[in-house]
């Protein structure tokens, strides 16, 4: 995956440069807004990590610019601000996502290789599959195998959120955000207990578990055979 | 600057001299006026007499020729205070009268004029005349007029009484400004020296109150009332920081502790990686605590009341409830949730459900289900033109005297410090609360704690301030 990091701080840059290289992705970087708009214009890169406050140009004017110029490149915008209302303006500049700082890089990378995968991604289908687990999108089934799996309606988007980004590792805030559609930080850990629960009705019984937990990142459901 | 460049310089002093102004000028038209006025009135007096003589003597003259003429005014003449007359012939040469002298051609103009003149009694002392020359027939004229002395008396009485009240108001008036200057002064300069204290660091001070309750000391007490508000602010902040201080470092060093304790003791690779593992888990409890501040910063800024909007009270206590049930069932718990919507209520749902959900998961982890059952009850419901969210839990609950502190930033009770939590939930839904007008009410829930987020259905109003 090619990236492209908007970041004036150049601590801040490097780190994330050198982090996203070692999981195997190619990171690019630009230290301001005029040069962050010239870089993405070609359209070349998966995804822009854009600061919101960069000199000469800030991050949500580069991400309007880019949109009206056609290039659908996802981004993800980071700020220190963080407030509610930050984040609808973000969006509604055109950025796909918004992570406030400070973040984690696992939250960071979780992200930004949903947004990657997004363009291609399996939103169009309308059943997932992972291993023996069978989700229908139109007619709300699961099964497992022969078996037939009753879900609540919450569960069944929280299994549908999974599987769609199935082999990704999904945060907590993500599943809190686009699962509940709450953007705030519940001081105790809800979401791993409502994992645990669907857990136990898609995994327990089979030999082989397709939830995992990813330490220190989030959730992730993978055929661990293949 | 001097005292009385002081004195001078103040905005009292110049309302004293520019009142002073207005009423000086004010004093002197009306005197003025009324000065005017008396001599226009002696005026008219005169020549009415005149007028009435002179058609008197005119009737004497056609009845009993210059002869009676001449006997009428001898008698007249010598009657004290009597008017003032002369009959001369064509010639000039005086046939009756008092008058002694008279400037050259007054006879010769008929009609009225105002002429010096000396009387034949009293040749030496010159009096003012107003006289009226007529001619009759036979070539002989009269002169009948009236002294002025009476007038210029009067008049003179009446400018020179002018001229004193004018000094006295002015000497008075200045007298007066320059007594209330000094005593405004005086308070003011308290005030001001009261304030230099404060300024200097001694918040406690307070500004003096001398109770007559005038617009001196209504502003002394408002300012006392700002003073108040401050020194609370500030003992809040000092609070808060101390709290920080103690609440984050206490992580802090916990950490530090974790990684100099790894790079001493840890031989394997699985060492350092648990090591390094649980050092991340602690940031991101900072960081959480961090939000957790920023956000409550920002409700109390009062910034989020820009977006708020119709939302639904009772779709966010289902929702909530929702998200906690399984945490509440896993404790053993039972979490009910009585919510008939929708309930429309003006604010931020954001907020509003973050408020909410640290209400439930407050209520989650103190809650003991010590054999009994253990319940949460999450309602919302409305009263008047409130929307009341309400969490209730049958656990230990809060003892009343320590309910308005718990509220405040940091305060966790000595038997929660065990709990994991930031200490920070119940001051949220206080700041969210107030944030949309509304407030947090703590309440025993006979056994538990009942806790109400009451939020005004409208949302708040915009203060015209």
């Amino acid at each position: 995956m090619r990236l492209l990091i908007v970041e004036d701080d150049r601590d801040a840059a490097d780190y994330l440069i050198k982090a996203f290289r070692e999981v195997g992705h190619v990171a690019e970087h630009a230290a301001d807004g005029e040069d962050g708009l010239a870089l993405a214009e070609d359209g070349r890169y998966d995804v822009l990590v854009v600061d919101r406050m960069l000199p000469k140009r800030d991050g949500l004017s580069l991400i309007s610019t880019l949109r009206t110029q056609g290039v659908e490149t996802p981004a993800l915008i980071l700020s220190a601000l963080g407030q509610v209302d930050d984040r609808i303006k973000g969006l509604r500049a055109g950025g796909d996502d918004y992570l406030p700082k400070p973040y984690s890089f696992a939250e960071l990378l979780a992200r930004v290789e949903v947004l990657a995968r997004r363009r291609g991604g399996r939103s169009e289908e309308t059943v997932y599959r992972v291993a023996d687990l069978e989700l229908d999108r139109m007619s709300r089934e699961v099964r497992r195998g022969k078996e037939k799996i009753l879900l609540q309606p919450r569960e069944f988007r929280l299994l549908e959120y999974l599987m769609k980004h199935a082999g990704q590792v999904v945060t907590r805030t993500m599943l809190l955000e686009n699962v509940w559609d709450y953007h705030f930080d519940p001081q105790t850990n809800v979401i791993d207990v409502h994992i645990s629960r669907l857990r136990s009705k898609i995994d327990k019984g089979f030999s082989q578990p397709l939830l995992h937990t990813v330490r220190g990142a989030g959730y992730m459901i993978r055929d661990s055979a293949r | 600057m001097t005292a009385l460049g002081k004195l001078i310089r103040t905005t009292t002093f110049k309302l004293t001299i520019v009142y002073l102004t207005v009423f000086s000028l004010f004093a002197a038209f009306l005197l003025g006026y009324f000065a005017w006025n008396t001599r226009r009135l002696f005026t008219q007096q005169i020549n009415a007499t005149v007028d009435a003589e002179v058609n008197g003597l005119a009737e004497q003259y056609r009845s009993g020729g210059i002869r009676r003429l001449v006997q009428v005014i001898e008698s007249r003449s010598a009657q004290p205070g009597s008017s003032l007359y002369l009959v001369t012939t064509a010639a000039g040469e005086a046939l009756a009268g008092n008058v002694g002298y008279l400037p050259m051609g007054t006879l010769e103009k008929p009609g009225w004029s105002e002429t010096e003149y000396r009387r034949l009694d009293d040749p030496a002392g010159a009096h003012h005349a107003l006289v009226r020359v007529f001619q009759l027939p036979g070539g002989f004229r009269m002169l009948v007029g009236r002294d002025l002395d009476d007038r210029e008396k009067v008049h003179n009485i009446v400018i020179s009484a002018g001229r004193w009240s004018v000094a006295l108001v002015v000497v008075l008036g200045l007298a007066g400004g320059f007594f209330v200057t000094r005593r405004v002064l005086r308070r003011v300069d308290a005030m001001t020296e009261t304030t230099r204290t404060i300024v200097e660091g001694d918040l406690s001070g307070r500004l003096f109150v001398a109770g007559t309750g005038d617009e001196l000391d209504r502003l002394a007490e408002n300012l006392n009332a700002m003073l108040e508000r401050i020194e609370a602010l500030m003992r809040g902040l000092q609070e808060v920081s101390d709290n920080i201080a103690h609440d984050l470092k206490t992580p802090l060093t916990r950490m530090r502790n974790r990684a100099e304790e790894a790079l001493r003791a840890a031989t394997s690779e699985a060492d350092y990686r648990a090591a390094l593992e649980r050092t991340i888990e602690e940031s991101d409890a900072l960081m959480r605590t961090f939000n957790a501040l920023l956000m409550i910063a920002r409700a109390e800024s009062g910034h989020a009341r820009e977006d708020m909007a119709d939302f639904d009270a009772a779709e966010v206590a289902r929702g909530i409830a929702e998200l906690y049930e399984p945490l509440a069932e896993e404790k053993g718990l039972d979490l009910k949730v009585e919510a008939p919507g929708p309930i429309t209520v003006r604010g931020n749902r954001e907020l509003v459900s973050q408020a909410l959900s640290n209400l439930v998961d407050n209520a989650i982890k103190y809650a003991v289900p010590d054999g009994t059952e253990g319940t949460v009850a999450v309602t919302a419901g409305s009263e008047d033109s409130r929307v009341l969210l309400t969490v209730s839990d049958n656990g230990p609950g809060i003892a009343e005297t320590d309910r308005p502190r718990v509220v405040e930033r940091f305060v966790r009770l000595e038997r929660s410090r065990s709990q994991p939590g930031s200490g920070l939930g119940l001051s949220l839904a206080a700041a969210v609360a107030r944030l949309h007008a509304g407030e947090l009410i703590l309440t025993d829930n006979h056994p538990g704690l009942k806790a109400v987020i009451a939020l005004p259905r409208g949302g708040p109003v915009q203060s015209s301030g």
